[in-house]
């Protein structure tokens, strides 16, 4: 996928009136499992919160001591950083259900 | 041969530094191998592990991580402190790292596969930033009540360790007891190599901490319960060595402090590095001999260790300055050390895990208990017995002279108290009251001595303001007499000696007087017959003269007769004139 390798990939769409969804995806080199997760949250975003949403891909192969910072354990792992409060999903993001309720999307859309 | 090679090749040691744990486990945990301290909350695993990496760090110049689940950064920084260790001086140069592991279920959301490829990274960046060769994971199973996943997890733990082991990190995993198993979520499967059990039970509201050896794979080592101890400078652990009867024995002798004791013992006292046994009831004397004896070690320049469990040094020192002893000066010069404590304090264990500690620390060559008895009270009689033989053996090892007192009962038979450890007793000493004529007084006599000539007599024990006293006790005219009655006797028979001693001398006197009334006597009837002799002279004497006068007269009247009466006259006359 596109935007995995490099260390910061950056998809940006910027709506004023709505706040910004601030999202980081930490990942260990392009493994099968992110390559799934961010596709997984790729699809999520676009189809929940299309243009207000930002995501950040951190490879900790390249950059192993920000794992410390966002006390990261599990690979892959999704932190929700803005709105706050900070939220984390760990996995694959195959369950968009979960997914969903973990980022507390549903009270956007609906 | 073959399987000393084995050892070396395939079970290098990493020693820990932790006092005793090195000695059972025969040279420390197995190098570049993960290591498994379970035990319940507070049992010590943190600070077991904390030191380990301390030690590491400061004396083997193995630099080490600290990765914690559970306890903040500052907290660990306090426990450190807790131990005597910067952590923080430490961090910045690079001999620990640490990084604390937060996981809150309520903050993560788990959906779909994942592995803790993050948790290995921060690992490996924490050990690659100080080049650590010891790591600590405290403790890892947090990670099961932060994530769900279980399969997920023990896979990867199997692949933690096995990535340590690859890595060559010698390294602790602590874990929480579970009900029947070691750990609560088994890691006791994945860490086969060495799993050592802490454990802390509370037996009469005495707590003793204790560690076991559960196993330790290609090694042997003590499978026993070692009781352990923690404090200011850390772990102790007693290393309860099994050292056997092969300790070097001393020719020596040191003198007891009490010269008439010394006499009793063939006059040279007791041998250096035996085990001396005072038994004896309340008020006998015991802590009084036992001051003695240290007073005489420290006299000769040797250090003494005194662990009173009845009185505070203070109060031992005000005692003994009554009878004429000065400790406070052995104090101040450093030969003297007391060590108090209520025996009740904690377990017998611990008191000789303290026995231990101090006795490293101080190294004296002399070593007083005061008292024993309310140790030995503390365990069961085969507990005492067995530690106890652990702890004379180790004194001997070390050649230090051992001097215990006991405290007997009322009532109870002497000897019988210390039946336990008798036999590990060189020499006996027995204090006993001797009630006599409504006085008690104190007797002293040796019950055993091996290996030397010693009295067999009841000395009675006198405690005096110049120090401890023995004398003979009366033996005469077929009984014993002790205190007072001994006096009374010895009065007696000093009074009818005198007694004697006065005629004999009257009759002297008598005899003088008499001598001298016969030789005046004498002198009278000498000086009578002189005054005789010279009443006999003086009349002789006048006779005489009276002749020679009518001599003359008749001279002068044959002149007168004849006309010529002037020269023979005349010179008569003048011859009579001078006698006059």
């Amino acid at each position: 996928m596109k935007a995995v390798s490099p260390g910061k990939g950056k998809k940006a769409k910027t709506d004023s009136t709505e706040e910004i969804w601030n999202l980081r995806l930490y990942v260990a080199g392009q493994t099968q499992k992110s390559i799934t997760a961010f596709a997984n949250l790729k699809k999520i975003c676009e189809e929940h919160l299309a243009g207000k949403y930002r995501i950040e891909v951190i490879d900790l192969l390249k950059n192993p001591q920000l794992a410390k910072g966002d006390q990261i354990i599990a690979i892959p792992t999704l932190v929700r950083e803005l709105p706050e409060p900070l939220k984390k999903i760990i996995g694959d993001l195959a369950n968009t259900e979960r997914v969903l309720v973990g980022l507390d999307i549903r009270s956007v859309t609906g | 041969m073959v399987k000393e090679k084995h050892d070396v090749d395939v079970l290098e040691k990493c020693p820990t530094g932790i006092r005793g744990l090195d000695e059972i486990t025969k040279g420390g945990l197995p190098r570049g191998r993960p290591t498994l301290i379970c035990g319940s909350a507070g049992s010590g695993k943190t600070l077991l592990a904390m030191e380990f990496l301390m030690r590491g760090a400061m004396d083997y110049g193995e630099p080490g991580v600290f990765m914690t689940f559970e306890e903040t950064p500052e907290d660990l920084a306090k426990n450190f402190i807790s131990l005597g260790f910067d952590l923080h001086d430490m961090m910045s140069r690079g001999l620990i790292a640490t990084d604390h592991v937060y996981i809150a279920r309520s903050e993560i959301e788990e959906t779909g596969d994942y592995d803790l490829e993050g948790l290995f990274i921060r690992l490996g960046n924490a050990i690659d930033s100080i080049g650590a060769k010891r790591v600590v994971l405290d403790t890892i199973e947090a990670l099961f009540s932060g994530l769900s996943n279980a399969a997920i997890l023990r896979a990867e733990l199997r692949r933690l360790f096995h990535w340590l082991k690859e890595r060559g990190m010698t390294a602790i995993v602590t874990g929480e007891s579970g009900d029947k198993t070691l750990t609560r979520y088994g890691l006791e499967e994945y860490v086969a190599d060495c799993v050592i059990l802490l454990d802390f039970r509370i037996q009469e509201q005495i707590s003793t901490r204790r560690l076991r050896i559960v196993k330790y794979r290609g090694s042997s080592h003590g499978s026993d319960e070692y009781p352990f101890l923690i404090d200011d400078r850390g772990l102790s652990i007693l290393p309860i060595t099994s050292l056997g009867l092969d300790y070097p024995v001393s020719t020596e002798r040191i003198s007891t402090g009490v010269p008439k004791l010394d006499a009793m013992f063939d006059g040279k006292g007791f041998y250096r590095g035996s085990t001396i046994l005072v038994s004896g009831t309340a008020g006998t004397g015991k802590t009084s001999l036992s001051a003695t004896f240290a007073n005489a070690a420290c006299l000769r320049g040797e250090r003494c260790l005194y662990f009173a469990f009845e009185e505070s040094p203070r109060q031992i020192i005000r005692n003994m300055g009554s009878i004429g002893m000065d400790l406070a000066q052995w104090v101040k010069k450093g030969l003297l050390k007391f060590h108090s404590a209520r025996p009740s304090l904690y377990g017998l264990e611990m008191h000789l895990v303290t026995f231990h500690k101090v006795i490293e620390e101080f190294k004296p060559e002399v070593f007083i208990v005061d008292p024993i008895s309310n140790l030995i009270a503390a365990g069961t009689a085969s507990e005492v017995k067995s530690i106890l033989t652990r702890l004379i053996d180790y004194l001997k090892m070390k050649k230090i002279s051992t001097f215990l007192t006991d405290l007997t009962h009322f009532g109870g038979s002497l000897e019988r108290t210390s039946e336990e450890i008798s036999s590990l007793i060189d020499t006996w000493l027995l204090l006993r009251d001797i009630e006599l004529k409504g006085e008690r007084n104190r007797g002293l006599y040796i019950l055993k001595s091996r290996g030397m000539a010693h009295s067999h007599q009841i000395q009675e024990f006198l405690l005096t303001n110049q120090g401890i006293g023995l004398i003979d006790i009366y033996t005469g005219s077929g009984e014993v007499l002790t205190g007072s009655a001994r006096a009374a006797q010895e009065a007696e028979e000093k009074a009818s000696e005198l007694a004697r001693r006065h005629e004999a001398e009257y009759r002297l006197r008598e005899q003088e007087r008499k001598r001298n009334a016969l030789e005046a006597k004498i002198a009278a009837l000498r000086a009578e017959f002189d005054a005789e002799s010279e009443e006999m002279h003086l009349m002789a004497e006048e006779e005489r003269k009276r002749q020679s006068v009518l001599a003359e007269d008749r001279l002068e009247m044959v002149h007168l007769r004849k006309g010529k009466p002037s020269a023979v006259r005349q010179s008569a006359r003048k011859r009579r004139g001078k006698g006059e």
